[in-house]
């Protein structure tokens, strides 16, 4: 370690463009709470960001062990970013268990902040490690910073009422006092945010803020630290922004939809990994005349919805991959009786229980064709936790104008981690409610009388006078909704079905083709948009042409998407799963393209996909 | 029913033809629901009729109201939906044995713990009648039937005592053909704001006909309806030569001469506490030998639609009407100045 000079502790720091930082400890260190406070600190700062939360399904796995290691890493810049980063500069870790998990991922020379207090021999033998690693030489090539955290930590809170073991739970906020002066963050947000949290005065806060205030003392003291580093604010385009989470900002944009739509909002859904955030989050908004309604099961969860939809409420339902196949029989009656319906799920590992906390794309075919029958429906998707709140409106869109259910594909690394977000105009987003259905005095009511131009049937709730009907799951005749088991009615009410979601294609926007040539194009959807714009960037820095397309609308596509694609010799297209979006964009357009697929729970890092563009471009060139 | 009285049956009857077999139960359950709709001031389109799938969950096809044909089991969880997004509405849900108590048993019994606003009529013939034939979840142990050639082995399920379990406000039973009772007993549950379930023994004549016999035959029904009526001793037979009498090992039947007219339970469906009632619930397993009918449970409690909507008002009422501009800086925002 440099010993070469006391330091200054007034030294001008560091100016950095940007850092990848991760918090990693035992799942019971509170690690995913330093890395949310110290983005929330440098949100406020006004610095770009975006953060990856990876903890395991276990609660609590067992304490010290590999699979108990639970990570929050936070990438903060000057510039516009859009991933959190491939590989850390900074690791902060808490025990060895969590050095293990997570060192190998540490940039070389980067710096490794360690709680030497947990660098026991007992916790080498969890970890696996035969001998201490901070003695055996091993991590010589990373700037090792050691503290013993749970002795100062201790020390710190003895005056603060909060006794005996339950001292050592502050330890996490040593940490980020530590962090915060490394990377001079202000530590105000946090003492507004502990006071607030555990109530100002109280032995938890006391002994949180004297426990932030040591680590961060501590970075002043220690001579182990020669220097600090400061992010200036990014240069976003101008606006109001505030850090949102993916699953807060898709709760949101469904209250933004129901005051646009003019239906007040009814969300039935069953507790699951990663979507329990948006039922918890509506549920605290009652006074938007938001009804939640935690069913029993993820059936009653789509079942509450469709019931809330018949009476005229915009409904929603949310889930991930093992409660949307529970879903499937439902939405195949949502679908039947065409009405009204958002079916938000957030993808995580599958196939059964699979990696309930880690991000994949593999229901995209599930969502497509997860259904008995011909029951075509459209899917929309989220591509960034900042672009959820227009995906949940654009499906609230076209589920009230086209009287359909629509499913919202989302996934674990969106709903879970956060990004600034430039706040929209409210005022400025479109109303998107229709009328009820009215008659004409002596005139019978015909539920399944279409518009001409959406296809739509007519939506008429229990309590308007006169327009008594009765829907249901038998096919229906094409205009009274009567049981019909007529064989050219049923063909002519199938093709209906099928041509009013496909006619959604003129009401959605064209795909946009961020950067120009002929050679290469990478087509995206959801959650890999971050790691393929910044991939598809750097090469372009780098002075080769290659272009990037990003689809929201996954059924039906972009009208123009065919075209797009046909005008390029190549398309890769990298996915979270075996190549999904590949088989559909062959079964579409017949049209070759390159699969990247990675299936390891983890977001897509923006460095593969760099390395696939120049294989792809290398070959180009040699052939 | 009064003279001045706004609707007819008629106003309840659809223009689709009743596709139950002739004789069959449904008829006249049908029938008793739309004279008992007719009887009511509440406009027609306030009513929904919310169904699964089965024989009796063709229902809401024949009633000129708002309905919803729907999948099998899911009617109590879809019509929780209707029934909490809008708690002015009157909603019904029509069942039978296999769609509520089989594929659906688990939405039943969450609808009526959570005391929704619905009106849950269990049609109970004791078979899978649409399928044609196959034993259910109320058939009667030893039934051969195409699925059970050699005796079914499975225990059936009390419907009247799986629903004081779960807690139903409102628990009744009744039969077919006695569309007076019937009438009396829809009544009764409507009136009750919360969770009602209504079993009614109902016969198919043609899968299971008869399965009732103990209390429709002339020859047995007067020694096997026990006829409980609120605040009364609940005795039965042809000259109230029978009661039941209650203590803790049980409800059980006995001659009132026996033990005395005043050692004969009095019957009290207010009461907080379900144990008596279940004890009543317990006195038959089935229509064999007396059997107990009319309610068994009437309590007053706030609907799940009703807390619902105060939860609602009290959130205005303490943080304002919501305003989305505020919700999108609640949790701190920055500016970036144009450069």
């Amino acid at each position: 370690m440099p010993d070469e000079a006391v330091i200054d502790q007034h030294t001008t720091p560091e100016r950095i463009d940007d850092v990848v930082i991760r918090f990693a400890g035992d799942s019971g260190d509170g690690m995913q709470l330093a890395g949310t406070q110290f983005t929330a600190s440098s949100a406020l700062f006004g610095n770009d960001l975006a953060t990856l939360p990876n903890f395991p399904a276990e609660i609590r796995a067992p304490q010290g062990t590999i699979g108990g290691v639970s990570s929050f890493q936070v990438h903060i810049a000057d510039w516009d970013i859009l991933t959190p980063g491939d590989s850390p500069d900074c690791l902060v870790a808490m025990n060895p268990a969590a050095l293990k998990a997570n060192v190998h991922d540490l940039v070389k020379g980067g710096l490794l902040i360690v709680n030497t207090d947990a660098f026991e021999e007992r916790n080498f033998a969890k970890a696996g490690y035969d001998t201490n690693p901070l003695e055996d030489g091993s991590l010589d090539a990373y700037q090792v910073i050691g503290a013993p955290m749970e002795e100062l930590t201790k020390e710190a809170v003895k005056d603060s009422g909060v006794k005996g073991r339950a001292t050592l739970r502050s330890k996490n906020f040593f940490a980020l006092g530590l962090m915060s002066w490394i990377y001079t963050r202000p530590l105000d947000p946090v003492y507004e945010w502990v006071t607030k949290k555990f109530g100002e005065g109280s032995a938890v806060a006391n002994a949180n803020i004297s426990a932030l205030k040591a680590g961060y003392n501590y970075g002043i003291t220690v001579e182990a630290l020669h220097h600090t580093y400061e992010i200036a604010p990014a240069a976003l385009p101008p606006g109001e922004y505030t850090n949102v989470v993916g699953n807060v900002a898709t709760a949101w944009g469904l209250i933004a939809a129901s005051e646009k739509a003019k239906l007040p909002l009814f969300l039935g859904s069953y507790p699951i990994t990663p979507a329990s955030t948006i039922l918890e989050e509506l549920a605290r908004h009652r006074n938007f005349g938001v009804k939640t309604f935690q069913a029993e099961d993820e059936i009653a969860g789509i079942g509450s919805a469709l019931g809330a939809a018949f009476a005229g409420r915009l409904a929603v339902t949310s889930t991930s991959g093992p409660g949307l196949a529970l879903k499937s029989e439902t939405l195949s009656l949502a679908l039947a009786m065409e009405l009204p319906l958002i079916v938000i799920d957030i993808q995580r590992g599958g196939p059964s229980t699979g990696l309930p906390t880690k991000v994949e794309q593999s229901d995209l075919l599930f969502a497509m064709y997860g259904r008995h029958g011909e029951s075509p429906l459209p899917i929309v998707s989220t591509s960034a936790p900042s672009d959820a709140f227009d995906a949940a409106f654009e499906a609230a869109r076209i589920a009230v104008k086209y009287m359909t259910p629509v499913i919202l594909l989302t996934d674990g690394y969106i709903a879970t981690s956060s990004e600034p977000w430039n706040l929209p105009d409210i005022d400025a987003l479109p109303d998107i409610s229709r009328p009820f259905a009215s008659i004409e005095n002596g005139d019978s009511f015909l539920p399944y009388l279409r518009d001409e131009e959406t296809l739509s049937r007519p939506w008429a709730i229990p309590g308007q006078p006169g327009l008594e009907h009765r829907l249901g799951g038998l096919e229906k005749d094409s205009l009274t909704g009567n049981v019909s088991y007529d064989p050219d009615n049923h063909e002519t009410m199938t093709k209906v079905r099928q041509r009013k979601i496909a006619g959604i294609a003129n009401d959605i926007p064209d795909v946009e083709v961020h950067g120009g040539g002929t050679g290469l194009l990478v087509l995206g959807w959801g959650s890999t948009y971050g790691a393929i714009r910044t991939a598809v960037n750097r090469v372009r820095a780098a002075g080769r042409e290659v272009a990037h397309a990003h689809l929201r609308h996954l059924n039906p596509f972009p009208k123009n998407l065919g075209d797009v694609l046909s005008r390029y010799e190549t398309v890769l297209v990298p996915e979270i799963n075996t190549g999904q979006l590949t088989r559909l964009i062959h079964a579409e357009f017949l049209i070759p393209t390159v699969g990247y697929n990675r299936v390891q729970g983890l977001p897509m890092k923006a460095r593969d996909v760099e390395g696939k563009i120049h294989e792809l471009l290398d070959e180009g060139a040699s052939t | 029913m009064t003279d001045t009285a706004r609707y007819e049956r008629s106003d309840f009857q659809t223009d689709q033809e009743v596709r139950w077999c002739p004789g069959c139960g449904d008829y006249t359950i049908l029938a008793s629901v739309q004279t008992y709709l007719a009887s009511l001031d509440i406009d027609r389109e306030k009513h929904v009729f919310v169904s699964g799938i089965g024989c009796s969950s063709r229902f809401p096809y024949y009633m000129n109201t708002y309905g919803m044909h729907t999948v099998h089991g899911r009617a109590p969880a879809i019509a929780t939906g209707v029934a909490t997004a809008n708690p002015d509405l009157t909603v019904w849900v029509i069942t039978g044995d296999g769609d509520g108590l089989s594929i659906g048993g688990n939405h039943l019994i969450h609808a009526l713990r959570r005391n929704v606003n619905l009106n849950i009529i269990l049609f109970n013939n004791q078979i899978y009648g649409l399928t044609k034939g196959q034993y259910s979840p109320t058939s009667e142990v030893g039934k051969t039937t195409k699925t059970s050639p050699m005796g079914t082995i499975d225990r059936p399920f009390n419907p009247v005592s799986l629903a004081l379990g779960a807690e139903a406000s409102f628990v009744a039973r009744s039969l077919d053909m006695d569309r007076d009772h019937t009438i009396a007993m829809l009544k009764a549950m409507h009136e009750n704001e919360g969770a009602g379930l209504l079993e009614i023994y109902q016969n198919c004549n043609v899968f299971n006909d008869k399965a009732f016999a103990d209390l429709t035959d002339k020859g047995t029904r007067d020694q096997n309806r026990i006829w409980m009526e609120p605040g009364k001793p609940i005795t039965f037979g042809k000259d109230n030569e029978y009661g039941v009498q209650l203590d803790s090992a049980g409800a059980r039947v006995v001659e009132v001469a026996d033990v005395g007219l005043h050692n004969i339970h009095v019957h009290n469906p207010a009461a907080t506490n379900p144990a008596a009632a279940f004890a009543l619930s317990r006195i038959s397993h089935g229509p064999y030998g007396p059997t107990p009918l009319g309610i068994f449970r009437d309590v007053e409690a706030q609907s799940y639609g009703r807390a619902l909507e105060q939860q609602i008002a009290a959130a205005q009422q303490t943080r304002g009407p919501g305003d989305l501009e505020k919700l999108v800086r609640s949790r701190g925002t920055w500016m970036v100045p144009s450069a």
